[in-house]
């Protein structure tokens, strides 16, 4: 009996002083494997008496026992102890920089633009789109702008050698749309639009977006409204605006409208009116009947506004530094 | 156009501030631009006669003068030229506040004390330069501040007029806004015919018909040659902008300015015989004012006498009848020339005259004769002289009224949204001097005739909405009308493909649709482009054929800023001339330059090259779904290295080009970096397929790998494709894990490395199945492409 309490003791000892899994493996094999010290002693139980042997094969298999629990025990604590060691080996130094694409940018002109047509989408607008090399026709004549008119010099066209222009406004897709799908409509024409004109406030290429609306029974009224709620959805405040009487030849009455800033000041942000009975007429609307607004809008200024930027060149120079501003 | 209150205020007598009265007139319509004061602040300067002028002891340039400043006498030391006993000039004592801060003190000139300094125009920061002393009126009382002498105490107001407010281009013109929308009176200021001294005239015969109805003249003969302008006058000059040229000039200008008709004087005694008013002849030349030679085009107007044209009429006179400093007989001209004879003419010429400018919107067809009596009267005011007779010649026929235009009170309150009283809108028609008479629904109303921008109906609803005030109008949202518009999905969003590749690191850039000729040549030699007549620049002179030129153009900026590691794109137009038409295609493109990642603690500085771009394009079309669509094929573009260029296909049509920058031009623009260039045509790159789901097998799959051993020239398309063809049904992806060159293989040769993953949609596949998938395979791939398996 002293042999195996001694053997058991022994045993313990060995599995205390293990520091591997290994080790410990090898404790088991040793004691309790098929050739194990304590597993031999059981089988030499045959040697004893009928009598004899249940209670020598309980005090054998209580050793067992014992010595299974304090493995399992170790082994606990030998595993966690390894986990330890490899979470320290593995630890990062979480401060260094992650891997891969940094996030890339999209233009202020995009951003805007975007914005502008998804608060247009709400009211039902539909996106509109016209060629950019355009004819006397469409640029002009159909908006009420006769050849030799004053208001021609208030658009600087850029002019191609076959007698084509570059136009000078988005407004020629509101004739296109009304020539193709007739009234009611609504519709937002964006897209670049061209004056020959090169300074600190003026490029030759700028965004522009026109919004028509014709219907029955629209009024001037309504187009406040409408300038209103775009305003203040785009600026996400109750703007505050400026109303007043201006000239466009394809709008009467006409507007130019200008929105109060933060710091007081009065600026300009769109023209807008009546859409001219003539402009009606030369699409086969009949304005007794239909009347209506529309608004151009110059991306480019309402990008500046919204986001302080104070050179309007920088938008089409394309530095990086300043692209890498709006993502 | 610049107008001064002080002048304002001797039409209409308002009572608002500068800024004040610059609201009112922005609201009602004129823009007002600035508000400027008409002098720069000083203080002290007064009224003062110089006595007696000594030379100065000791320089020669100096002279000593003694000045009387109606108080005391003073002495003062000057360097002007031009002054001599008894001349009025400003005076700054010691104390005075000239503009800029300086202060006055007591100096010593020389050796000689000056008690103050005599001022110049420059001095006063009334010019930017001057050439002497300001001489005042010899009545300028001596003592009085020259601010209150000359009125400084003055605001002048840029206004912006629109082309469509011909009738405001004058003091009057603007007058006439202020009285109505303020509700005051205006002044009439009658001037009051000027009798003829003589009963000379000049015979003038209208021959240009609705071209020129009216035509006023006077000739004025004797006039002193030595007389100059007066300060008051040239003072108005000054705040509206212009400058004294000759005392007929400038009295011709300041009735302009004033009553907003353009007038021309002419030395009498050069005119031939007569005046006619007519078109151009064929061929016929002129010598303007400003000494240039111009040949007439048969549209345009001309004053000509019996020798030939002496001026386009209506924009500018010729050089042979001009006023000179000699000239003593003097014709002066009031005509109205109407807006479409005048219209455009000015700008062919390359001009932009102060006349041309208010004919060709409109000048006031009545108010000729009242011009002329109005520059008579001043003209014998400051140079004398003898009036003949003012003689108007008309062409009645031609002088037709504005046509009444029927305003409807329904329709006017509909097109506003606003309710307004019948009272209401004729009192506003009636202020604004329109002819208003009662109908059953509205009125007849006739604008008065310098009002050239009424013509409809809408054109009266503005003006009673302008009068009304805009903020007035009410803001009523419309009556909503549910639309559901069309929504396709066989159209990818622009949107998607720009996020995708913003979230691939690149950045979206916006160039100018115009670059340079020689740029745009060399990227793509031979082929026409679209041309601007009237380019800002040399740089930005045709129309893009590609991206590429901007996106060049662009990375070179950044490069030359120092930043090296570009992924950029643009989407947007370009303009080829195909059979001599425009043809304009929306484009996606895009360049990438540099490293292939960003500078990494873990990442090799590698450049980025063919395949990293390839990448992203292949993204594009798994978002649209048709990656298995798209094709690359090796060939040859000017602007990208031969080897290293793709032409991309999709469906079997050519949609774009994938390569490296070729060399050539890579030095060309100095880029000294390894340059990426992608384009594709944007409208085919957004058509998309539908998802349409297929259920995917619940059977493992099993993965067999090849190496093969292909000559050179044989793609791998090629290969993919000859495996997919004899894979059978089983075949569910054909994966590249290697391509190797070298050691081991002949050259000319190489090998590929296939993994093949195979599964069933009905049982698990056996080893057999898959050596019987992969013998077919190797077999075709042997027999069609020359293949070899590599062991």
């Amino acid at each position: 009996m002293n042999q195996t309490a001694q053997l058991l003791n022994q045993a313990r000892d060995a599995v205390e002083g293990t520091t591997t899994l290994d080790e410990l493996d090898a404790v088991r094999v040793k004691y309790l494997g098929r050739k194990g010290l304590l597993t031999v002693r059981l089988k030499e139980l045959g040697g004893l008496s009928a009598d004899e042997r249940p209670a020598a094969g309980q005090i054998i298999n209580e050793a067992k026992q014992a010595l299974t629990a304090a493995i399992k025990t170790r082994r606990n604590v030998l595993e966690k102890e390894r986990i330890q060691a490899t979470l320290q080996a593995d630890g990062l130094d979480v401060s260094l920089p992650g891997r891969g694409h940094v996030s890339g940018t999209l233009h202020p002109v995009t951003r805007t633009l975007r914005r502008m047509l998804r608060i247009f989408a709400h009211a039902g607008f539909e996106v509109h789109t016209g060629p950019e090399v355009e004819d006397e026709y469409y640029n002009f004549t159909a908006l009420n702008i006769p050849k030799d008119h004053p208001a021609r010099a208030m658009h600087d066209t850029f002019y191609l050698e076959s007698g084509l222009l570059l136009r000078t406004h988005t407004s020629p897709v509101q004739i296109r749309a009304m020539e193709k799908h007739g009234v009611p409509i609504r519709l937002i024409a964006p897209g670049r639009a061209y004056r020959c004109d090169s300074d600190l406030t003026h490029t030759p290429m700028f965004t522009q977006v026109e919004v028509l609306t014709v219907d029955r029974g629209i009024s001037f009224a309504n187009l406040k409204s409408f300038t209103y709620e775009f305003l203040s959805s785009f600026f996400e405040r109750e703007v505050e605006l400026r109303f007043r009487p201006s000239y466009f030849p394809f709008t009467e009455p006409s507007a130019e409208v200008d929105v109060l800033s933060e710091s007081g000041r009065w600026l300009e942000i769109l023209g807008c009116g009546m859409v001219h009975p003539k402009v009606l007429k030369n699409v086969g609307v009949d304005p007794e009947e239909y009347t209506g607004y529309a608004l151009g809008f110059g991306v480019e200024r309402l990008a500046m506004l919204r986001y302080g930027v104070d050179d309007l060149r920088l938008f089409f120079e394309n530095d990086i530094r300043f692209l890498e501003q709006f993502r | 156009m610049r107008v001064n209150i002080e002048w304002l205020r001797d039409w209409v007598k308002f009572d608002l501030e500068p800024a004040q009265l610059a609201e009112r007139l922005t609201v009602a319509g004129l823009e007002v631009d600035s508000v400027e004061a008409a002098a720069p602040d000083f203080e002290g300067p007064v009224v003062a006669e110089i006595t007696a002028v000594e030379p100065h002891p000791d320089a020669d340039r100096l002279v000593v003068c003694n000045v009387n400043d109606g108080r005391k006498q003073h002495v003062v030391v000057c360097g002007a030229p031009n002054a001599t006993s008894g001349l009025r000039v400003p005076f700054a004592p010691v104390g005075a506040l000239l503009p800029g801060g300086v202060k006055i003190g007591r100096a010593k000139l020389r050796g000689v004390s000056s008690d103050g300094m005599l001022c110049s125009e420059k001095d006063l920061g009334l010019s930017e330069a001057s050439d002497g002393l300001f001489e005042l009126p010899n009545d300028a009382p001596l003592g009085q501040l020259i601010r209150e002498h000359l009125q400084l105490d003055d605001a002048i107001l840029d206004i912006d007029l629109t082309p469509n407010r011909g009738d405001c281009f004058s003091v009057l013109g603007i007058a006439r806004e202020i009285a109505a929308t303020q509700g005051l009176k205006l002044e009439t200021l009658a001037s009051s015919p000027v009798a003829a001294q003589s009963s000379d005239t000049l015979n003038v015969k209208l021959e240009a018909n609705a071209g020129c109805p009216r035509f006023v003249g006077r000739i004025v003969r004797g006039i002193s040659n030595t007389a100059t302008s007066p300060v008051w006058l040239t003072e108005r000059l000054r705040r509206a902008g212009l400058r004294p040229i000759h005392p007929v000039v400038d009295v011709t200008n300041y009735v302009m300015l004033e009553l907003g008709q353009p007038l021309h004087s002419y030395d009498e005694r050069k005119i031939d015989t007569r005046i006619v008013v007519r078109l151009a002849r064929k061929g016929e030349k002129l010598t303007l004012l400003d000494g240039r030679e111009i040949n007439i085009d048969a549209d345009v107007m001309v004053i000509a006498d019996k020798a030939g044209a002496i001026g386009i009429a209506g924009i500018m006179g010729g050089q042979r009848t001009a006023v000179d400093a000699k000239t003593q007989d003097i014709f002066l001209e009031a005509a109205y020339f109407s807006p479409p004879a005048i219209a455009g003419r000015a700008r062919r010429f390359g001009l932009h005259t102060d006349a041309s400018m208010r004919f060709e919107r409109g000048v006031d067809p009545e108010h000729q004769a009242r011009a002329i009596e109005r520059a008579t009267e001043l003209l014998l005011d400051i140079v004398g002289g003898e009036p003949g007779p003012c003689v108007e010649t008309k062409l009645p026929e031609h002088l037709a009224a504005n046509k009444p235009i029927l305003l409807r009170h329904e329709r006017l309150q509909a097109l506003l949204g606003l309710d307004v009283s019948a009272e209401n809108v004729e009192r506003i028609l009636k202020i604004l001097a329109m002819d208003v008479k009662r109908k059953r629904n509205g009125w007849r109303v006739t604008p008065p005739g310098y009002r050239f921008d009424l013509r409809i109906e809408e054109d009266l609803v503005e003006e009673v909405a302008r009068m009304i005030g805009y903020d007035n109008i009410p803001i009523t949202p419309e009556l909503s009308k549910v639309h559901l518009g069309t929504v396709t999905e066989s159209r990818v969003p622009e949107e998607r493909l720009a996020d995708l590749l913003a979230a691939r690191g690149y950045s979206e850039i916006i160039s100018y649709s115009f670059v340079d000729e020689e740029l745009e040549n060399a990227i793509n030699p031979g082929a026409p482009t679209a041309k601007l007549v009237n380019p800002i620049s040399k740089d930005l002179s045709v129309m893009r054929r590609s991206l590429w030129p901007g996106l060049l153009t662009t990375a070179r900026l950044n490069l030359s800023r120092q930043l090296s590691r570009m992924r950029l794109f643009e989407i947007g137009g370009q303009f080829s001339v195909v059979a001599s038409k425009i043809e304009e295609t929306p484009v996606l493109a895009g360049l990438v330059a540099g490293s292939r990642w960003p500078e990494h603690w873990d990442f090799a500085a590698t450049g980025v090259d063919f395949f990293d771009v390839k990448a992203d394009i292949e993204a594009i079309f798994q978002i649209t779904g048709r990656l298995d669509e798209i094709r690359f094929s090796p060939a040859e573009h000017p602007a990208l290295r031969p080897g290293q260029t793709a032409r991309i296909q999709l469906a079997g049509e050519d949609i774009g080009w994938l390569g490296s920058l070729h060399p050539v031009l890579e030095h060309r623009l100095e880029l000294r970096t390894n340059v990426i260039l992608f384009a594709l045509r944007l409208e085919q790159t957004l058509q998309s397929t539908l998802p349409n789901f297929r259920a995917y097998s619940k059977f493992p799959s099993v993965r067999r790998d090849l190496a093969l051993l292909v000559e050179e020239n044989v793609s791998v398309d090629q290969i993919i494709e000859t495996v997919r063809e004899n894979a059978g049904d089983v075949l569910q992806n054909v994966v590249i894990f290697d391509v190797y060159r070298g050691e081991g293989i002949d050259s000319g040769q190489k090998s590929v490395a296939l993994g093949l993953i195979l599964q069933d949609t009905s049982r698990t596949l056996t080893d057999a199945d898959a050596d019987r998938t992969v013998s077919s395979v190797t077999e075709h791939l042997g027999r069609v492409l020359g293949a070899t398996i590599r062991t």
